[in-house]
């Protein structure tokens, strides 16, 4: 497990506004199934997050980590169960789709920018042409995220003038612009150079720490540890346990987890 | 053990530069003299060029007959090209039958075109936008209304008596504007997820490629009015310029495909978290991206179909190439040794200043759209 690693972030955490909701459901996910032609990926995934949730799924390759998150957003379809998104629930009708999308940003392993855009036109095409902001208007809020991710010097440079650590901020900016109320991060930090891990992760933190409702896949147990107020662990297509961090990692309950944080931690 | 120390005993005398490694006489000792096997080859190329420059030289130029030469210039032994015969023939070769006393009417077709074509492409001029519209919606009913007549007190000319390099223009112009959009249309219904569509766009691909340009020019002219209702009757010029388009449009349908192929999965991802539609995932992230990877592709399409409008002959038209031929055969007054091959030099030449001007735009193009995200 190289790409595992554990970047700690040396600075304290400001919980004031990490406030977890009891009674506002931001995602549910009911006795969920999705099989991939015969292969049957996920099974009987059901998982609750309330608005204000940190959540990290850790797991090894090929457990359905991935292709859960982006069944949260529809990039796959499920077959059998609910996926109920803000209150709506994820079918075949692309308007509820649409809806969905439009208030779920995804961070991608890849960035995934748009290379024949400027940075300034990633972040302001979708707020422009899907929520239909005036243009001067996108633009000034595509500049606010942009100091937010501490890059405003780029805003005019394209996606492949950028290091990996750059365009990760720039595409968790460019999700930012469209102001959605959850984010999903599918392994963000795995394609970067280690020395770049960290300029992600804190902006990542202090995403946390503004109370961003967040689904996590990541293999950064410290992020992990320090963030999340829920860790759960999949292996072959189901959720074997979750946990709250401190419990998670020092007293992991089924086999399959302690084996897996075994390798993991030294 | 090696002793890795070193020091200097002794000094080193200067010594004279050797041979010039700059210049001419560098160059061909580098380029032509290189090996005893390189200094045959050029003596061999030399010898060539002796041999086939000079007779070309005098068979384009020196000996050539000029504008303003007779028909008795040309009949003799050693006159080369018959550039006269092209220039007194040049109003048929331009406008194949189009009354005499009308030619205003293309000749402003023809400078309209330019004069909207030209800042179209090139980056720089402003107004993008309204100069498309102009030349793609207002362009298209004001050249159809000059040259056919009909209105505004305008002397009906039928499409039977166009010719020349205009029909040529007119067909290829048309078509490349027309297919270009089809072909994109076609390419993203193939990939669609809704069979229907899916299945529509593979068979009209698949019919049309699989059929000679020829075989649907005819059918377009000849097996089209038996389906088509009594009575009614599709000009033969519409007819093959339907052709042409359809036949175009399935080649590029096909490049474009490729384009939207090479693009990564993650874009198309992208573009749909962020809840683009279907359409404008298209429009603003997929083919901006795929269109610049297959320009190569889809010009090489556009060259084909320039040269392909010359097949329209068979269909009774008179395009640039036919309106040459009629002259070869007819024009008894200008009856010499080089007339035939001086005329289909002429048009050899027009097609080739035209299909090289699109690729070298193609070239200029990538180039332009490349710079943008170069690392």
């Amino acid at each position: 497990m190289s790409q595992v690693s554990e970047t700690t972030i040396d600075r304290s955490i400001d919980t004031r506004h990490m406030q977890v909701s009891t009674t506002e459901v931001a995602i549910d996910v009911i006795d969920m199934h999705k099989w991939y032609g015969d292969f049957h990926v996920l099974r009987d995934i059901n998982l609750r997050v309330m608005k204000g949730e940190r959540i990290v799924i850790a797991g090894p390759s090929g457990s359905g980590k991935s292709t859960l998150i982006r069944c949260i957003n529809r990039l796959e379809e499920h077959q059998e169960g609910q996926i109920i998104v803000n209150g709506t629930e994820l079918t075949a009708d692309l308007k509820r789709i649409d809806e969905v999308r439009r208030e779920v940003g995804m961070v991608f392993q890849h960035f995934n920018l748009f290379p024949h855009l400027t940075i300034l036109q990633n972040l302001t095409l979708a707020p422009i042409w899907v929520r239909g902001i005036p243009k001067v208007e996108a633009e000034a809020t595509a500049m606010h995220y942009l100091e937010r991710v501490k890059i405003p010097e780029q805003a005019n440079k394209y996606p492949g003038q950028l290091s990996g650590g750059q365009q990760q901020r720039v595409a968790i900016a460019r999700s930012l612009c469209m102001q959605p109320r959850i984010m999903l991060f599918d392994e963000p930090t795995s394609a970067l150079d280690p020395e770049m891990v960290k300029e992600v992760l804190e902006v990542m933190i202090s995403l946390a720490e503004e109370g961003m409702t967040m689904i996590c896949v990541t293999h950064e147990m410290g992020f992990a540890r320090q963030v999340a107020n829920r860790v759960i662990f999949m292996d072959q297509g189901q959720i074997i346990e979750q946990n709250e961090p401190e419990a998670f990692f020092s007293n992991p309950q089924h086999e399959r987890t302690k084996l897996f944080l075994s390798q993991i931690l030294h | 053990m090696t002793d890795i120390g070193f020091v200097r005993s002794e000094m080193v005398e200067a010594r004279p530069a050797p041979v010039r490694t700059s210049g001419a006489v560098a160059w061909m000792k580098k380029n032509l003299f290189a090996t005893p096997l390189d200094s045959v080859l050029t003596v061999f190329g030399v010898a060539f060029l002796l041999w086939v420059v000079p007779p070309l030289y005098g068979f384009f130029f020196g000996n050539a007959v000029w504008a303003g030469g007779t028909v008795e210039d040309c009949r003799v032994e050693t006159a080369g090209a018959c550039w006269a015969y092209i220039a007194a023939e040049m109003e048929f070769f331009i406008y194949g039958f189009y009354p005499a006393q009308e030619f205003w009417r293309p000749n402003l077709v023809f400078a309209l075109g330019a004069l909207l074509l030209a800042p179209l492409l090139i980056p720089k001029v402003p107004y993008k936008r309204l100069n498309a519209v102009l030349l793609l919606i207002a362009y298209p009913v004001v050249s159809y209304i000059l040259l056919a007549g009909g209105m505004f007190g305008l002397r009906v000319v039928p499409t039977e008596q166009w010719g020349g390099l205009l029909v040529t223009l007119i067909i290829s112009v048309v078509g490349i504007t027309l297919s270009f959009p089809i072909g994109i249309v076609l390419a993203l219904g193939r990939q669609s997820s809704l069979p229907i569509i899916k299945t529509a766009c593979v068979m009209f691909i698949e019919l049309i490629r699989a059929v000679p340009l020829i075989t649907i020019l005819f059918m377009a002219s000849v097996m089209l009015p038996l389906f088509m209702p009594q009575g009614t009757t599709v000009d033969k010029f519409l007819r093959a310029l339907v052709g042409v388009t359809l036949f175009t449009s399935a080649y590029v349908a096909e490049v474009v495909r490729g384009g939207l192929q090479a693009i990564p999965r993650g874009q198309y991802e992208a573009a749909a978290a962020l809840g683009l539609g279907y359409w404008r995932r298209m429009w603003f992230i997929i083919l901006p991206q795929a269109l610049k990877h297959v320009i190569p592709g889809i010009v090489n399409n556009f060259i084909a179909l320039f040269k392909d409008t010359s097949l329209v002959y068979i269909v009774g038209m008179r395009d640039l190439l036919e309106a040459v031929k009629t002259k070869n055969d007819s024009a008894i007054e200008w009856q010499s040794a080089n007339m035939a091959t001086t005329g289909y030099l002429f048009a050899g030449m027009v097609f080739w200043v035209f299909c090289f001007g699109m690729s070298r735009y193609s070239i200029f193009m990538e180039r332009r759209l490349n710079t943008g995200y170069k690392r």
